[in-house]
């Protein structure tokens, strides 16, 4: 995967085969600690132990069509080459949460890419699911919950172009702010 | 930081009303756009954002998206299946987008499937 934007993309893909009505998707960035989280907790079905121990060998899947499963392994590739870790806590019944970190400063932390487009692209595609996004650069976050849009719309589909358009244009508002954050840090550090 | 206003939900309901919402089976034509690990590593997001693109401006109002998961010929992503009703169904492989423009416009619009972009027509179908 290119970039992060891309491997949430497809990490909640996963959640919602499996089944998940509310998937909570948090990235975070903790300047004090050089640190960037990404967590998707999801209430779809969840895997038992012995699944969840086993889903980061690429050679493991649920899907039928055809026998390897590549999502986890290469997200928790893209961690790893940054410094970070892949956290996997999954119950039967209950869903899965998976907690990615990344040395933030790391040269080879991919970017965050067109977190905005993902969101749209997992609305589009999952009607039926509601998502709640946070985005938490250390200033005010901003929040996505579609169970609030989808209350105030009323007969009004999230698909409705003018309002994947609205949350487009705000999710890409609150991550633009971080990639001012980006370029302070690479025109050497600000800590003003 | 970024917020949504609940004023600018309030505007796009008011002029959404009236208009029709389609529910599955009501529509003409349903893509769907193979959104699984291979396909997205593959450029799936942008084929999706093409196809979005081309269906606002065409301002058609019976074509519905949507996404699914691996489609199992991960070599062939990204790649998208065409419904159109009482037709059979179209796959197509390897999209980019100048691709989508075509596909959007001569199948989705015109209903006469794209050949040379087809990797098979008429193998599945989801109605």
């Amino acid at each position: 995967m290119e970039d992060l934007s891309l491997h949430i993309l497809d990490v909640v893909e996963n959640a919602t085969a499996a089944g998940a009505t509310l998937v909570e998707i948090t990235i975070r960035r903790d300047q004090s600690r050089d640190l960037l989280e990404i967590i998707i907790a999801d209430n779809g079905r969840g895997m038992d132990p012995e699944m969840a121990a086993r889903v980061r060998d690429p050679f493991v899947t649920t899907r039928t069509t055809r026998r390897v499963g590549m999502g986890l392994p290469l997200l928790e590739q893209s961690a790893q080459e940054a410094g970070g870790t892949l956290a996997l806590e999954s119950q039967p019944g209950r869903g899965t949460r998976v907690h990615a970190t990344f040395q933030d400063s790391h040269i080879d932390r991919r970017p965050l890419g067109d977190i905005a487009e993902t969101m749209v692209t997992l609305l589009l595609g999952n009607p039926e699911v509601d998502f709640l996004f946070t985005a938490d650069f250390g200033d005010e976050p901003t929040v996505i919950d579609t169970r609030e849009l989808r209350a105030e719309l009323g007969q009004t589909p999230l698909t409705a172009p003018d309002v994947l358009r609205l949350i487009r244009e705000t999710i890409a508002r609150g991550v633009a702010s971080d990639a001012a954050a980006d370029q302070e840090e690479d025109g050497g550090r600000n800590d003003g | 930081m970024a917020k949504l206003k609940i004023e600018d939900l309030k505007r796009i309901k008011e002029s959404t009303k009236g208009t029709v919402n389609l529910r599955d089976g009501e529509y003409r034509v349903k893509v769907t756009v193979h959104m699984g690990t291979c396909g997205i590593a593959a450029g799936a997001r942008k084929v999706l954002g093409a196809f979005r693109a081309a269906l606002e401006e065409s301002g058609a109002n019976d074509v519905i998206l949507t996404t699914s998961g691996c489609a199992g010929l991960c070599n062939h992503e990204p790649m998208a299946t065409i419904e159109v009703r009482d037709a059979a169904p179209v796959k197509y492989i390897k999209l980019d987008e100048e691709k989508v423009q075509r596909i959007f416009q001569e199948h989705v619009i015109e209903g006469r499937p794209v050949a040379e972009y087809a990797l098979s027509m008429g193998s599945e179908t989801t109605h």
